[in-house]
């Protein structure tokens, strides 16, 4: 029930994007080249949605009997899905040709799983954060087996299902005990409540059990097997979503969930479990990514890495820590983001062309996209000017604020193991030399998405502490 | 002993007689009957704790429709019997049931130990008030409207994911 | 209510631990699914016991959205099965590896 007519207006990004699968639907249903219309409808449909809740970032309401916020924080993430959601789309309009997925419930299914980013984003209530969760879940697995006819889709979907649906099992057993210790599910009534139950050995183990079944979401350490499987099963455009958008779903979750309790009394709580899932995550990621031979696999490496790096912040139990995830997630998003449009756009037929070996020569034989990738790379890899050194920055002093100085050593150790692997790539694209001379064919769609992910990065690298006051101002 | 604990006892142990069954049974089919058992006798649990809307929803939902569907696919697709399962990798399988027992030890532990009996209040009244249609319909669909709605969000993304998985015409 | 919460709550942690061990154990995907939807029951059993002895219908209400959310995961999940079955004949979990480390 909403009060005024002002809440409307709150949460007319989730009308419209409900409003836009149903109409898309019905164009899929009448229309025989939807997948010519749905692409650019859902970016016009995400855009705008991405604009007007920038336009309307001050405007901080809960709506919905305490189930949903909107305004601030949440608005900005729901920004970073939608931007990162038309990206993937305008990416997609090509690729999903190329890879036999060629049908506009693709579209759909996208714009499914960005609603329940949304209510995770946006959530007051662990039944609206689990919901969200499992709307945005529900439509990944699909999106990761969309070509049916495909074993290695095939395969990726039912491993990232089977790990999903055993996450859900910790994450339902975990909010039942923290129900059943608080009396209710509603996160500002917890935290209000959290030094009386903070005491409370089996509310604590519900707490933990949350943050088992969440470290699925976001790639980290104890549910981390899943990812170079399913990244390097499901479609390319697709992994790029899982990685940015997902992940930053995940995290938002966590952060409605935590960012109360930071500043507070209890604020550390947490610090030695998330601590030791950061360390094992970057140090795993950053190692194994070294070992492989396939772009996907390690990127999908470097993804558990970054989220490893991202769970410093949460560790360090600050609100400088949560300013400073956020603005590593937006710029990961894009940094990733762009990688994955690059390598979809070099990506064959039938899955080849996704060996490292095969990015050889690169530099001479298509020297835009090298410059694009090198880029990427140095911005992934966190070399200063770009986007990504700021963001490992942002944590890292966070870190250091709450006397955490060995996490971010650990974590300035294993950036540094991840040079290697990003700058190993951009050696390969210049210094080697390859066996075809074939210049990279490539649709304006794609170049412009990758471009404009690109100059995002940039943007963020040169202004980081603009995005940071506004972070700020609503935390 | 008063019916109540007879009951509880009596369902609590098909309950995980019949789970334990569920896991070991090699053939899929016997496994999903073993399972339909544990939620019937999950529904008596329920109805043991004045939870009547759930217990009648459990039987519908869970040992109606969803295992229904699920013995359809096993019966569609007839899967070989795993006759073989301990003794690929055994050492690994007893590793995760020993594994498993010792946290579940654990967890009892921690629930004995946190005391979760304070502060429940133990009423016969309040507790059935609680499940009853009226009470769970009434917080639905003013309080929960939002969930609700996402749940609707959530059965089409399923019905369409469903579709293109499973029907599609793909060229 | 004669029964102490004890009870109810360590049932429901006990049927929790199979599904856990179903899950590691078995190379059957449709078993796994099964051995996962008898971790959520128990959670639902959990959920129920709290909502039951704290009078308050929240749980319950979480219960039906638990329900609805196995129903949408059954159809996904057994489509993802029956596509995987076409393809490759076998849902055995130790057959279908064809990604390597």
């Amino acid at each position: 029930m909403l009060n005024n007519i002002q809440e409307f207006y709150n949460i007319l990004p989730l009308i419209i994007i409900g409003g836009l699968i149903l109409v898309s639907l019905i164009i899929e249903m009448y229309s025989e080249s939807s997948e010519k219309i749905l692409p650019w409808l859902s970016i016009i449909g995400f855009l705008f949605v991405g604009i007007y809740s920038l336009v309307e970032v001050g405007r901080t309401s809960i709506v919905l009997q305490n189930m949903l916020a909107t305004g601030g924080v949440v608005n900005i993430f729901w920004l970073i899905f939608n931007i990162t959601a038309a990206i993937v789309c305008l990416l997609s309009i090509n690729y999903i040709k190329k890879y036999g997925a060629y049908y506009g419930e693709y579209y759909i299914i996208i714009q499914t799983s960005v609603l329940g980013m949304m209510l995770m984003a946006g959530a007051k209530d662990l039944i609206v954060i689990f919901l969200g969760l499992e709307v945005m879940s529900i439509s990944f697995y699909v999106l990761a087996g969309f070509n049916r006819n495909r074993s290695s889709a095939n395969e990726a979907s039912l491993k990232y299902f089977l790990l999903g649906a055993f996450a859900t099992g910790f994450l339902v057993y975990g909010i039942a005990l923290i129900y059943g210790k608080a009396t209710t599910t509603s996160i500002d009534a917890i935290s209000l409540n959290f030094s009386a139950l903070s005491g409370n050995v089996l509310f604590l183990t519900g707490v933990l059990l949350f943050l088992i079944g969440f470290s699925f979401k976001i790639a980290a350490f104890p549910f981390h097997m899943w990812v170079p499987d399913v990244y390097q099963g499901s479609p390319t455009t697709v992994a790029g979503l899982f990685s940015t958008a997902g992940k930053a779903a995940g995290f938002s979750a966590l952060i409605v969930t935590f960012a109360a309790l930071f500043g507070g009394p209890h604020g550390h709580l947490f610090t030695p479990y998330l601590s030791a899932i950061a360390v094992f995550s970057m140090l795993f990621g950053s190692i194994v990514a070294i070992m492989q031979t396939d772009i996907k696999r390690m990127l999908a490496y470097s993804s558990i890495a970054h989220a490893g790096y991202m769970l410093i912040g949460l560790a360090s139990g600050n609100i400088d820590g949560v300013a400073g995830i956020i603005f590593y997630l937006a710029a990961y998003s894009f940094m990733n983001l762009a990688a994955f449009g690059i390598v979809s756009i070099l990506e064959g037929k039938e899955e080849t062309n996704l060996d490292l070996d095969s990015y050889a020569g690169l530099g001479t034989r298509s020297p835009f996209i090298a410059g694009l990738f090198a880029l990427i790379m140095f911005a992934l890899a966190g070399i200063p000017p770009f986007a990504g050194f700021f963001g490992k920055y942002y944590v890292f002093i966070a870190a250091i604020k709450s006397d955490l100085t060995w996490l971010a050593m650990v974590g300035i150790l294993s950036s540094m193991i991840s040079v290697y692997f990003y700058l190993r790539l951009v050696v390969i694209m210049y210094f080697k030399s390859s066996e075809t001379e074939d210049k990279v064919s490539y649709t304006a769609s794609e170049i412009i998405a990758v471009v404009i992910a690109v100059v995002f990065v940039i943007i963020l690298g040169l202004a980081p502490g603009s995005f940071i006051d506004l972070v700020t101002k609503f935390l | 002993m008063t019916l109540e604990i007879v009951l509880f006892v009596i369902f609590a142990l098909v309950c995980l007689v019949s789970g334990i069954l569920m896991v070991t049974r090699v053939n899929p089919v016997i496994s999903a009957l073993f399972l339909v058992v544990n939620f019937g006798s999950l529904a008596g649990l329920y109805l043991t704790l004045n939870a009547q809307f759930i217990a009648v929803a459990q039987v519908i939902i869970y040992a109606g429709a969803i295992m229904v569907f699920f013995l359809f696919v096993i019966m569609l697709i007839n899967p070989e019997h795993e006759k073989r399962f301990l003794e690929y990798k055994p050492q690994l399988k007893i590793f995760a049931v020993a594994i498993a027992v010792l946290v579940f030890l654990q967890i009892a532990y921690i629930i004995l130990f946190s005391k979760p009996s304070e502060g429940v209040s133990r009423e016969v009244a309040a507790s059935v008030k609680a499940g009853t249609i009226e009470q769970i319909g009434r917080e639905l669909f003013t309080k929960y409207v939002l969930p609700f709605e996402a749940v609707g969000y959530l059965l089409l993304s399923a019905a369409i994911g469903a579709l293109v998985l499973a029907k599609k015409k793909f060229k | 209510m004669q029964i102490p919460i004890e009870y109810y709550l360590i049932l429901s942690a006990a049927l929790f631990m199979t599904g856990i061990v179903g899950v590691l154990i078995r190379r059957n995907a449709i078993i796994v699914f099964m051995s996962i939807e008898l971790m959520l029951n128990s959670a639902n059993l959990t959920l129920i016991t709290f909502s039951s002895y704290l009078g308050n219908s929240i749980g319950q209400i979480f219960v039906f959205f638990v329900m609805a959310v196995a129903a949408a995961e059954a159809a996904i999940g057994l489509a993802i099965i029956i596509a995987l079955f076409r393809n490759k004949l076998t849902v055995n979990l130790d057959e279908i590896n064809i990604f390597k480390w």
